[in-house]
Protein backbone atom coordinates (compact mmCIF):
# COMPACT_ATOMS: atom_id res chain seq x y z
CA UNK A 1 0.00 0.00 0.00
CA UNK A 2 1.34 3.77 -0.44
CA UNK A 3 0.91 4.00 -3.90
CA UNK A 4 -2.40 5.71 -4.04
CA UNK A 5 -0.83 8.80 -2.73
CA UNK A 6 1.17 9.34 -5.85
CA UNK A 7 -0.53 11.47 -8.95
CA UNK A 8 -3.25 13.76 -9.48
CA UNK A 9 -5.24 11.04 -9.16
CA UNK A 10 -4.18 7.27 -7.97
CA UNK A 11 -5.89 4.68 -9.39
CA UNK A 12 -4.17 1.57 -7.27
CA UNK A 13 -2.61 1.45 -4.22
CA UNK A 14 -0.73 -1.66 -3.98
CA UNK A 15 2.63 -2.29 -5.72
CA UNK A 16 6.24 -3.43 -4.63
CA UNK A 17 7.65 0.26 -5.40
CA UNK A 18 5.54 2.13 -3.65
CA UNK A 19 8.67 3.49 -2.18
CA UNK A 20 8.64 5.57 -5.13
CA UNK A 21 6.00 7.78 -3.79
CA UNK A 22 8.10 8.64 -0.03
CA UNK A 23 11.12 9.13 -2.24
CA UNK A 24 8.94 11.84 -3.88
CA UNK A 25 7.80 13.17 -0.29
CA UNK A 26 11.76 13.82 0.49
CA UNK A 27 11.83 15.59 -3.23
CA UNK A 28 13.87 12.91 -5.06
CA UNK A 29 12.55 11.30 -8.00
CA UNK A 30 13.97 7.80 -8.01
CA UNK A 31 14.41 5.44 -11.04
CA UNK A 32 15.37 1.75 -10.40
CA UNK A 33 18.40 0.14 -11.08
CA UNK A 34 19.53 -4.11 -11.09
CA UNK A 35 22.03 -4.74 -8.75
CA UNK A 36 22.71 -7.75 -10.72
CA UNK A 37 22.94 -6.76 -14.60
CA UNK A 38 22.95 -3.07 -13.79
CA UNK A 39 19.91 -1.86 -16.21
CA UNK A 40 18.74 1.16 -15.59
CA UNK A 41 14.41 1.67 -15.38
CA UNK A 42 11.96 4.45 -15.33
CA UNK A 43 9.39 4.34 -14.25
CA UNK A 44 11.13 1.85 -11.79
CA UNK A 45 10.27 -1.19 -11.36
CA UNK A 46 10.23 -4.14 -8.58
CA UNK A 47 11.95 -7.11 -11.44
CA UNK A 48 14.04 -6.47 -13.39
CA UNK A 49 12.85 -7.16 -17.20
CA UNK A 50 16.81 -7.74 -18.65
CA UNK A 51 18.12 -10.53 -16.54
CA UNK A 52 14.46 -11.10 -14.48
CA UNK A 53 15.93 -10.89 -11.27
CA UNK A 54 14.53 -9.67 -8.26
CA UNK A 55 17.66 -7.71 -6.99
CA UNK A 56 16.68 -4.17 -7.76
CA UNK A 57 17.82 -1.22 -6.02
CA UNK A 58 16.76 2.94 -6.01
CA UNK A 59 19.04 5.65 -7.74
CA UNK A 60 17.73 9.16 -8.41
CA UNK A 61 17.21 10.38 -11.46
CA UNK A 62 18.90 13.15 -13.71
CA UNK A 63 17.57 16.05 -13.46
CA UNK A 64 18.06 17.58 -17.05
CA UNK A 65 17.05 16.79 -20.27
CA UNK A 66 14.90 17.67 -23.08
CA UNK A 67 11.43 17.85 -24.50
CA UNK A 68 10.85 15.25 -26.60
CA UNK A 69 7.38 16.50 -27.29
CA UNK A 70 4.25 17.50 -25.43
CA UNK A 71 0.48 18.38 -25.92
CA UNK A 72 -1.96 20.60 -24.13
CA UNK A 73 -5.34 18.93 -23.52
CA UNK A 74 -8.43 20.91 -23.14
CA UNK A 75 -10.32 18.33 -22.04
CA UNK A 76 -10.03 15.91 -19.47
CA UNK A 77 -11.47 12.85 -18.09
CA UNK A 78 -13.26 12.05 -14.82
CA UNK A 79 -11.17 13.53 -11.77
CA UNK A 80 -9.77 16.06 -13.52
CA UNK A 81 -11.28 18.18 -15.17
CA UNK A 82 -10.94 20.89 -12.83
CA UNK A 83 -7.13 20.85 -13.77
CA UNK A 84 -7.78 21.20 -17.73
CA UNK A 85 -5.96 22.63 -19.77
CA UNK A 86 -2.91 21.36 -19.00
CA UNK A 87 0.35 19.99 -20.56
CA UNK A 88 1.35 16.83 -20.93
CA UNK A 89 4.92 15.96 -21.73
CA UNK A 90 7.74 13.50 -22.33
CA UNK A 91 11.62 14.52 -20.97
CA UNK A 92 14.62 12.75 -22.99
CA UNK A 93 17.63 12.16 -21.06
CA UNK A 94 21.15 12.03 -21.90
CA UNK A 95 21.39 8.55 -20.80
CA UNK A 96 18.42 7.51 -23.10
CA UNK A 97 15.59 7.52 -20.05
CA UNK A 98 12.41 9.22 -20.48
CA UNK A 99 10.00 10.67 -18.15
CA UNK A 100 6.27 11.15 -18.79
CA UNK A 101 4.73 13.66 -16.74
CA UNK A 102 2.81 17.15 -16.55
CA UNK A 103 4.67 20.32 -17.62
CA UNK A 104 4.54 23.17 -14.17
CA UNK A 105 1.24 24.84 -14.08
CA UNK A 106 2.80 28.33 -14.93
CA UNK A 107 4.81 27.35 -17.80
CA UNK A 108 4.22 29.92 -20.60
CA UNK A 109 2.91 27.62 -23.59
CA UNK A 110 4.45 30.31 -25.90
CA UNK A 111 8.07 29.03 -25.14
CA UNK A 112 6.96 25.29 -25.26
CA UNK A 113 9.19 24.22 -28.30
CA UNK A 114 10.03 20.46 -28.62
CA UNK A 115 13.57 19.66 -28.10
CA UNK A 116 14.20 22.76 -25.65
CA UNK A 117 16.24 22.40 -22.38
CA UNK A 118 13.87 21.31 -19.30
CA UNK A 119 14.24 19.83 -15.61
CA UNK A 120 12.20 17.64 -13.66
CA UNK A 121 10.67 18.37 -9.92
CA UNK A 122 8.69 17.31 -7.54
CA UNK A 123 5.25 18.58 -6.90
CA UNK A 124 2.93 18.07 -3.99
CA UNK A 125 -0.75 18.69 -4.70
CA UNK A 126 -2.48 20.87 -2.22
CA UNK A 127 -4.61 17.56 -1.17
CA UNK A 128 -0.96 15.77 -0.15
CA UNK A 129 -1.03 13.76 -3.74
CA UNK A 130 2.54 13.14 -4.39
CA UNK A 131 4.02 13.96 -8.10
CA UNK A 132 6.54 15.14 -10.23
CA UNK A 133 6.80 17.53 -12.95
CA UNK A 134 8.71 19.01 -16.18
CA UNK A 135 9.75 22.50 -15.78
CA UNK A 136 11.20 24.84 -18.71
CA UNK A 137 15.45 25.53 -17.83
CA UNK B 1 3.57 -17.85 -54.26
CA UNK B 2 1.71 -17.93 -51.01
CA UNK B 3 -0.84 -20.43 -50.25
CA UNK B 4 -4.62 -19.87 -50.51
CA UNK B 5 -5.63 -21.81 -47.39
CA UNK B 6 -8.27 -19.77 -45.62
CA UNK B 7 -10.66 -17.05 -47.91
CA UNK B 8 -13.12 -14.52 -46.81
CA UNK B 9 -16.50 -15.53 -48.09
CA UNK B 10 -19.10 -12.99 -46.56
CA UNK B 11 -18.98 -9.34 -45.23
CA UNK B 12 -21.13 -7.44 -43.52
CA UNK B 13 -21.35 -3.66 -41.44
CA UNK B 14 -24.22 -2.26 -40.08
CA UNK B 15 -24.99 1.10 -40.03
CA UNK B 16 -22.36 3.31 -38.26
CA UNK B 17 -24.09 5.86 -36.12
CA UNK B 18 -24.76 7.89 -32.75
CA UNK B 19 -26.90 6.09 -30.15
CA UNK B 20 -28.24 3.08 -31.74
CA UNK B 21 -31.88 2.02 -30.32
CA UNK B 22 -31.53 -1.24 -29.91
CA UNK B 23 -29.46 -3.50 -27.96
CA UNK B 24 -26.12 -5.01 -28.55
CA UNK B 25 -27.47 -8.30 -29.98
CA UNK B 26 -29.62 -6.26 -32.57
CA UNK B 27 -26.90 -4.33 -33.58
CA UNK B 28 -24.41 -6.99 -33.77
CA UNK B 29 -26.96 -9.55 -36.03
CA UNK B 30 -27.39 -6.39 -38.46
CA UNK B 31 -23.65 -7.05 -39.54
CA UNK B 32 -24.40 -10.88 -39.09
CA UNK B 33 -27.30 -11.29 -41.42
CA UNK B 34 -25.42 -9.35 -44.08
CA UNK B 35 -22.30 -11.40 -43.57
CA UNK B 36 -24.51 -14.62 -44.12
CA UNK B 37 -26.90 -13.86 -46.57
CA UNK B 38 -23.62 -12.78 -48.79
CA UNK B 39 -22.30 -16.19 -48.07
CA UNK B 40 -25.40 -17.46 -48.56
CA UNK B 41 -24.85 -20.09 -45.71
CA UNK B 42 -26.95 -21.08 -42.82
CA UNK B 43 -26.24 -21.28 -39.07
CA UNK B 44 -25.62 -25.10 -39.43
CA UNK B 45 -22.30 -24.11 -41.79
CA UNK B 46 -20.78 -22.48 -38.83
CA UNK B 47 -17.87 -24.38 -37.13
CA UNK B 48 -17.39 -21.82 -34.38
CA UNK B 49 -17.52 -18.05 -33.71
CA UNK B 50 -15.48 -15.26 -32.08
CA UNK B 51 -16.94 -11.95 -30.80
CA UNK B 52 -15.01 -8.35 -30.53
CA UNK B 53 -15.35 -6.00 -28.18
CA UNK B 54 -13.59 -3.45 -26.18
CA UNK B 55 -15.36 -4.30 -23.01
CA UNK B 56 -15.03 -1.78 -20.84
CA UNK B 57 -17.86 -0.27 -22.65
CA UNK B 58 -19.95 -3.16 -22.30
CA UNK B 59 -22.62 -3.82 -19.84
CA UNK B 60 -22.60 -7.10 -19.86
CA UNK B 61 -20.62 -9.70 -19.08
CA UNK B 62 -18.73 -12.15 -21.39
CA UNK B 63 -20.72 -10.61 -24.27
CA UNK B 64 -19.88 -13.97 -26.21
CA UNK B 65 -22.29 -16.26 -25.06
CA UNK B 66 -25.90 -13.73 -25.52
CA UNK B 67 -24.37 -13.55 -28.92
CA UNK B 68 -23.61 -16.75 -30.38
CA UNK B 69 -27.07 -17.45 -28.58
CA UNK B 70 -29.00 -14.82 -30.64
CA UNK B 71 -27.60 -14.78 -34.00
CA UNK B 72 -28.24 -18.94 -33.42
CA UNK B 73 -24.75 -20.10 -33.29
CA UNK B 74 -24.91 -22.50 -30.44
CA UNK B 75 -23.59 -25.47 -29.74
CA UNK B 76 -20.89 -24.81 -31.83
CA UNK B 77 -17.63 -23.23 -29.54
CA UNK B 78 -18.03 -19.41 -29.11
CA UNK B 79 -15.34 -17.35 -27.24
CA UNK B 80 -14.55 -13.72 -26.36
CA UNK B 81 -11.54 -11.16 -28.05
CA UNK B 82 -10.46 -8.12 -27.03
CA UNK B 83 -7.60 -5.92 -28.47
CA UNK B 84 -9.19 -2.76 -28.03
CA UNK B 85 -9.39 -1.01 -31.59
CA UNK B 86 -7.74 -3.58 -33.12
CA UNK B 87 -10.11 -6.36 -31.51
CA UNK B 88 -11.74 -7.69 -35.19
CA UNK B 89 -8.30 -8.21 -36.71
CA UNK B 90 -7.15 -10.12 -34.04
CA UNK B 91 -10.20 -11.93 -34.24
CA UNK B 92 -9.57 -12.37 -37.95
CA UNK B 93 -5.98 -13.74 -37.47
CA UNK B 94 -7.39 -16.43 -35.05
CA UNK B 95 -9.79 -17.57 -37.23
CA UNK B 96 -7.35 -17.83 -39.81
CA UNK B 97 -4.95 -19.75 -37.31
CA UNK B 98 -8.17 -22.05 -36.37
CA UNK B 99 -8.96 -23.06 -39.74
CA UNK B 100 -5.34 -23.31 -40.65
CA UNK B 101 -4.96 -25.65 -38.32
CA UNK B 102 -7.70 -28.14 -39.06
CA UNK B 103 -9.65 -27.58 -35.59
CA UNK B 104 -12.81 -25.85 -37.64
CA UNK B 105 -13.39 -25.46 -41.56
CA UNK B 106 -16.03 -22.61 -41.01
CA UNK B 107 -15.73 -19.04 -38.54
CA UNK B 108 -17.42 -16.08 -38.16
CA UNK B 109 -15.67 -12.88 -36.80
CA UNK B 110 -18.32 -10.43 -35.67
CA UNK B 111 -17.06 -7.10 -33.90
CA UNK B 112 -19.35 -4.82 -32.00
CA UNK B 113 -19.43 -1.95 -29.95
CA UNK B 114 -22.69 0.51 -28.49
CA UNK B 115 -20.10 3.28 -27.26
CA UNK B 116 -23.86 4.78 -26.14
CA UNK B 117 -24.51 1.79 -24.03
CA UNK B 118 -22.57 3.74 -20.99
CA UNK B 119 -23.36 7.48 -20.26
CA UNK B 120 -20.87 10.36 -21.55
CA UNK B 121 -19.63 10.37 -17.95
CA UNK B 122 -18.72 6.57 -17.56
CA UNK B 123 -17.15 6.79 -20.54
CA UNK B 124 -14.95 9.77 -20.03
CA UNK B 125 -14.15 8.31 -17.05
CA UNK B 126 -12.93 4.82 -18.47
CA UNK B 127 -11.21 7.09 -20.72
CA UNK B 128 -8.96 7.91 -18.51
CA UNK B 129 -7.82 4.51 -17.81
CA UNK B 130 -6.52 3.79 -21.06
CA UNK B 131 -3.39 4.10 -20.17
CA UNK B 132 -1.15 2.53 -18.02
CA UNK B 133 -2.93 3.10 -14.64
CA UNK B 134 0.12 3.08 -12.73
CA UNK B 135 2.21 5.53 -14.03
CA UNK B 136 0.50 7.56 -16.55
CA UNK B 137 -3.61 7.59 -15.97
CA UNK B 138 -2.80 9.30 -12.78
CA UNK B 139 -1.45 12.78 -14.97
CA UNK B 140 -5.21 12.89 -16.37
CA UNK B 141 -4.26 10.95 -20.22
CA UNK B 142 -6.93 10.80 -22.55
CA UNK B 143 -6.57 9.31 -26.19
CA UNK B 144 -5.89 12.47 -28.65
CA UNK B 145 -3.39 13.23 -25.74
CA UNK B 146 -1.38 10.60 -26.82
CA UNK B 147 -1.51 10.98 -30.81
CA UNK B 148 -0.65 14.81 -29.71
CA UNK B 149 2.45 14.02 -28.79
CA UNK B 150 3.14 11.90 -31.75
CA UNK B 151 2.14 14.78 -34.61
CA UNK B 152 3.62 17.54 -31.96
CA UNK B 153 7.27 16.17 -32.14
CA UNK B 154 6.50 14.22 -35.82
CA UNK B 155 5.81 17.91 -37.47
CA UNK B 156 8.44 19.56 -35.64
CA UNK B 157 10.76 17.11 -37.58
CA UNK B 158 9.58 16.65 -40.70
CA UNK B 159 7.74 19.77 -42.30
CA UNK B 160 3.93 17.83 -41.79
CA UNK B 161 1.50 21.27 -41.26
CA UNK B 162 -2.10 21.47 -39.68
CA UNK B 163 -2.69 22.17 -43.67
CA UNK B 164 -1.63 18.52 -44.41
CA UNK B 165 -3.58 17.37 -41.35
CA UNK B 166 -6.59 19.54 -42.95
CA UNK B 167 -6.10 17.55 -46.49
CA UNK B 168 -6.64 13.78 -44.52
CA UNK B 169 -9.77 15.31 -43.13
CA UNK B 170 -10.86 16.98 -46.39
CA UNK B 171 -10.27 13.35 -48.36
CA UNK B 172 -12.29 11.32 -45.34
CA UNK B 173 -15.00 13.80 -45.73
CA UNK B 174 -14.66 13.89 -49.61
CA UNK B 175 -15.90 9.29 -48.96
CA UNK B 176 -18.19 9.41 -46.20
CA UNK B 177 -20.58 11.87 -48.12
CA UNK B 178 -21.03 8.53 -50.35
CA UNK B 179 -20.57 5.81 -48.00
CA UNK B 180 -24.34 5.45 -47.14
CA UNK B 181 -22.94 3.34 -43.55
CA UNK B 182 -20.88 6.55 -42.52
CA UNK B 183 -21.94 8.36 -39.28
CA UNK B 184 -20.47 11.71 -40.53
CA UNK B 185 -22.17 11.99 -43.56
CA UNK B 186 -21.11 15.52 -44.89
CA UNK B 187 -17.79 16.74 -46.83
CA UNK B 188 -15.83 18.74 -44.98
CA UNK B 189 -13.77 21.92 -46.81
CA UNK B 190 -11.07 24.18 -45.28
CA UNK B 191 -13.94 26.96 -44.55
CA UNK B 192 -14.49 24.57 -41.73
CA UNK B 193 -11.13 24.60 -40.40
CA UNK B 194 -11.12 28.51 -40.59
CA UNK B 195 -11.41 29.70 -36.96
CA UNK B 196 -13.83 32.68 -37.62
CA UNK B 197 -15.92 29.88 -38.71
CA UNK B 198 -18.26 29.44 -35.60
CA UNK B 199 -20.65 26.46 -37.08
CA UNK B 200 -18.50 24.13 -37.85
CA UNK B 201 -15.89 24.17 -35.64
CA UNK B 202 -13.01 21.87 -36.87
CA UNK B 203 -10.60 24.22 -35.52
CA UNK B 204 -11.26 24.40 -32.52
CA UNK B 205 -8.23 22.57 -29.63
CA UNK B 206 -8.79 19.20 -28.49
CA UNK B 207 -4.97 18.13 -27.69
CA UNK B 208 -2.34 20.21 -29.50
CA UNK B 209 -1.77 20.33 -32.23
CA UNK B 210 -4.33 18.56 -33.07
CA UNK B 211 -8.51 19.89 -33.29
CA UNK B 212 -12.26 18.98 -33.59
CA UNK B 213 -11.61 17.95 -37.06
CA UNK B 214 -8.49 15.98 -36.29
CA UNK B 215 -10.09 13.11 -34.40
CA UNK B 216 -12.67 10.71 -35.67
CA UNK B 217 -16.18 10.02 -34.44
CA UNK B 218 -17.32 7.78 -32.13
CA UNK B 219 -19.89 5.51 -33.17
CA UNK B 220 -22.26 2.41 -32.26
CA UNK B 221 -21.92 -0.09 -34.96
CA UNK B 222 -21.19 -3.92 -35.79
CA UNK B 223 -19.00 -5.85 -38.47
CA UNK B 224 -19.10 -9.58 -39.84
CA UNK B 225 -16.13 -11.35 -41.28
CA UNK B 226 -16.63 -15.22 -42.49
CA UNK B 227 -13.89 -17.28 -42.93
CA UNK B 228 -13.45 -20.25 -44.58
CA UNK B 229 -10.92 -23.32 -45.69
CA UNK B 230 -10.11 -23.56 -49.18
CA UNK B 231 -12.04 -26.39 -50.19
CA UNK B 232 -15.09 -24.90 -48.43
CA UNK B 233 -14.84 -21.56 -49.90
CA UNK B 234 -14.25 -23.47 -52.98
CA UNK B 235 -17.80 -25.03 -52.58
CA UNK B 236 -19.78 -21.67 -51.36
CA UNK B 237 -17.76 -19.08 -53.08
CA UNK B 238 -17.90 -17.21 -56.30
CA UNK B 239 -15.51 -14.98 -55.37
CA UNK B 240 -13.00 -15.62 -52.23
CA UNK B 241 -11.02 -13.15 -50.94
CA UNK B 242 -7.92 -14.76 -49.93
CA UNK B 243 -5.94 -13.79 -46.85
CA UNK B 244 -2.82 -13.97 -48.25
CA UNK B 245 -0.71 -11.96 -45.22
CA UNK B 246 -0.99 -11.36 -41.48
CA UNK B 247 1.23 -9.38 -39.77
CA UNK B 248 1.12 -8.00 -35.79
CA UNK B 249 3.45 -6.46 -33.24
CA UNK B 250 2.97 -4.62 -29.58
CA UNK B 251 4.40 -1.85 -28.09
CA UNK B 252 5.20 -0.32 -24.83
CA UNK B 253 1.99 0.84 -23.01
CA UNK B 254 4.19 3.71 -21.24
CA UNK B 255 5.39 6.68 -23.43
CA UNK B 256 9.15 6.24 -21.88
CA UNK B 257 9.03 3.13 -23.57
CA UNK B 258 8.71 4.42 -26.96
CA UNK B 259 11.27 5.29 -29.77
CA UNK B 260 11.75 8.73 -31.53
CA UNK B 261 8.64 9.64 -31.68
CA UNK B 262 9.47 12.21 -34.85
CA UNK B 263 9.30 8.64 -36.46
CA UNK B 264 5.69 7.54 -36.03
CA UNK B 265 4.33 4.48 -34.86
CA UNK B 266 7.20 1.66 -34.64
CA UNK B 267 4.14 -1.04 -34.68
CA UNK B 268 2.68 -0.99 -37.86
CA UNK B 269 6.58 -1.45 -39.20
CA UNK B 270 7.21 -4.59 -37.97
CA UNK B 271 3.55 -5.30 -38.43
CA UNK B 272 3.92 -4.47 -42.30
CA UNK B 273 6.85 -6.37 -42.83
CA UNK B 274 5.59 -9.70 -41.88
CA UNK B 275 2.56 -9.60 -43.47
CA UNK B 276 4.43 -8.56 -46.53
CA UNK B 277 6.95 -11.18 -46.18
CA UNK B 278 4.27 -13.99 -46.11
CA UNK B 279 2.14 -12.46 -48.62
CA UNK B 280 4.92 -12.38 -51.00
CA UNK B 281 4.23 -8.84 -52.36
CA UNK B 282 5.84 -5.48 -51.40
CA UNK B 283 4.04 -2.28 -50.36
CA UNK B 284 4.60 -1.16 -53.99
CA UNK B 285 2.11 -4.46 -54.93
CA UNK B 286 -0.80 -2.84 -52.81
CA UNK B 287 -4.02 -1.41 -54.78
CA UNK B 288 -6.22 -0.71 -52.63
CA UNK B 289 -5.52 0.34 -48.64
CA UNK B 290 -7.78 0.68 -44.96
CA UNK B 291 -5.49 2.38 -42.26
CA UNK B 292 -6.91 3.17 -39.02
CA UNK B 293 -7.07 6.72 -39.03
CA UNK B 294 -8.27 7.29 -35.54
CA UNK B 295 -6.59 10.94 -36.02
CA UNK B 296 -5.28 12.42 -39.34
CA UNK B 297 -1.74 12.28 -38.09
CA UNK B 298 -2.53 8.41 -37.67
CA UNK B 299 -3.06 8.25 -41.07
CA UNK B 300 0.08 9.81 -42.58
CA UNK B 301 2.07 7.97 -39.88
CA UNK B 302 0.33 4.60 -41.71
CA UNK B 303 1.53 5.80 -45.31
CA UNK B 304 4.92 5.57 -43.55
CA UNK B 305 4.62 2.42 -41.34
CA UNK B 306 2.89 0.52 -44.53
CA UNK B 307 6.32 1.81 -46.59
CA UNK B 308 3.72 3.70 -48.97
CA UNK B 309 5.94 6.67 -48.52
CA UNK B 310 9.40 7.01 -46.76
CA UNK B 311 9.54 7.77 -43.03
CA UNK B 312 8.84 11.73 -42.82
CA UNK B 313 7.78 11.49 -46.35
CA UNK B 314 4.27 10.77 -46.38
CA UNK B 315 3.08 14.54 -46.53
CA UNK B 316 3.50 14.03 -49.90
CA UNK B 317 1.06 11.49 -50.55
CA UNK B 318 -2.04 13.54 -49.44
CA UNK B 319 -0.04 17.06 -50.85
CA UNK B 320 -0.26 14.91 -54.45
CA UNK B 321 -3.79 13.63 -53.45
CA UNK B 322 -2.14 9.76 -54.28
CA UNK B 323 -4.40 8.49 -51.58
CA UNK B 324 -7.53 9.53 -52.85
CA UNK B 325 -9.28 7.23 -54.97
CA UNK B 326 -7.38 8.54 -58.59
CA UNK B 327 -4.20 8.06 -56.86
CA UNK B 328 -1.41 5.41 -56.84
CA UNK B 329 -2.65 4.41 -53.51
CA UNK B 330 -5.94 4.93 -52.66
CA UNK B 331 -6.52 5.01 -48.76
CA UNK B 332 -9.44 4.87 -46.87
CA UNK B 333 -11.95 5.74 -49.18
CA UNK B 334 -15.06 4.28 -47.60
CA UNK B 335 -14.22 7.82 -44.98
CA UNK B 336 -12.23 6.04 -43.09
CA UNK B 337 -12.54 5.74 -39.15
CA UNK B 338 -12.53 10.08 -39.67
CA UNK B 339 -15.95 9.81 -41.38
CA UNK B 340 -16.84 6.41 -41.66
CA UNK B 341 -16.63 6.19 -37.43
CA UNK B 342 -15.25 4.39 -34.96
CA UNK B 343 -17.29 1.47 -33.41
CA UNK B 344 -14.23 -0.01 -31.62
CA UNK B 345 -14.84 -3.45 -31.73
CA UNK B 346 -16.35 -3.50 -35.00
CA UNK B 347 -13.63 -1.21 -36.61
CA UNK B 348 -11.45 -3.96 -38.03
CA UNK B 349 -13.86 -6.12 -39.78
CA UNK B 350 -14.99 -3.12 -41.11
CA UNK B 351 -11.81 -2.33 -42.73
CA UNK B 352 -11.78 -5.88 -44.05
CA UNK B 353 -15.70 -5.31 -45.60
CA UNK B 354 -14.62 -2.49 -47.44
CA UNK B 355 -11.37 -4.29 -48.73
CA UNK B 356 -13.44 -7.32 -49.66
CA UNK B 357 -16.40 -5.40 -51.53
CA UNK B 358 -13.34 -3.81 -53.33
CA UNK B 359 -11.46 -6.88 -54.55
CA UNK B 360 -14.82 -7.94 -55.72
CA UNK B 361 -15.60 -5.08 -57.42
CA UNK B 362 -18.46 -4.35 -55.74
CA UNK B 363 -17.69 -0.96 -53.94
CA UNK B 364 -19.70 1.17 -55.89
CA UNK B 365 -19.08 4.81 -56.27
CA UNK B 366 -16.18 3.63 -53.98
CA UNK B 367 -14.91 1.38 -56.22
CA UNK B 368 -11.48 1.48 -56.94
CA UNK B 369 -10.08 0.48 -60.40
CA UNK B 370 -9.70 -3.32 -60.84
CA UNK B 371 -7.56 -4.00 -57.52
CA UNK B 372 -5.94 -7.57 -56.91
CA UNK B 373 -4.24 -6.68 -53.65
CA UNK B 374 -6.13 -5.31 -50.37
CA UNK B 375 -4.48 -3.74 -47.36
CA UNK B 376 -6.47 -3.38 -44.26
CA UNK B 377 -4.06 -1.77 -41.53
CA UNK B 378 -5.96 -1.78 -37.57
CA UNK B 379 -4.49 -0.45 -34.75
CA UNK B 380 -4.86 -0.95 -30.99
CA UNK B 381 -4.42 1.92 -27.78
CA UNK B 382 -1.79 4.38 -29.26
CA UNK B 383 0.22 1.70 -31.92
CA UNK B 384 0.30 -0.49 -28.58
CA UNK B 385 -1.52 -3.34 -30.66
CA UNK B 386 -0.74 -3.20 -34.75
CA UNK B 387 -2.29 -5.40 -37.19
CA UNK B 388 -2.00 -5.70 -41.27
CA UNK B 389 -3.86 -8.09 -42.84
CA UNK B 390 -3.53 -8.69 -46.94
CA UNK B 391 -6.00 -9.41 -48.98
CA UNK B 392 -5.93 -10.81 -52.62
CA UNK B 393 -8.02 -12.02 -55.19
Amino acid sequence: MGFEKFGRRSFMAATKVAPFVDFLAEGKIMGSVCRDCGAKAFPPRSDCVACLSPNVDWFEMPNKGTLATFSTLQYAPVGFEADAPYTLGLVEFPDGLKLFARLAEDTNLDDVKVGMDVTVRTKEYDDGQLSFEIVKA
Amino acid sequence: MPSKDVAIIGVGQSSFVRGYEGSIKELAFEAFREAMQDAKITQKDVDASIFCSAPEYDKQRSPAGVMAEYLGLIPQPTFYLENVCSSSSQGVKVAYSMIKAGLHDLVVVCGFQKMSEISSAESQERMGRGADIQWESPFGTMMPGYYALYAQAYMAANGLTLDDLMSVRIKSGTYGQINERAVYRKGVSAADFDPTNEKARMWGPVASPLRVGDCCANADGSSCIILASADRAKALCEKPIWIMGLGAASAAVNMPGRPDFTKGLQGPHLASAEAYKMAGITAADVDVAEVHDCFTIAEIMAYEGLGFAPVGDGKQLIRDKETYKEGRIPVNVDGGLLSKGHPVGATGGSQMRTIVLQLRGEAGPMQVKDPEIGLVHNVGGVGLYSNVTILGR
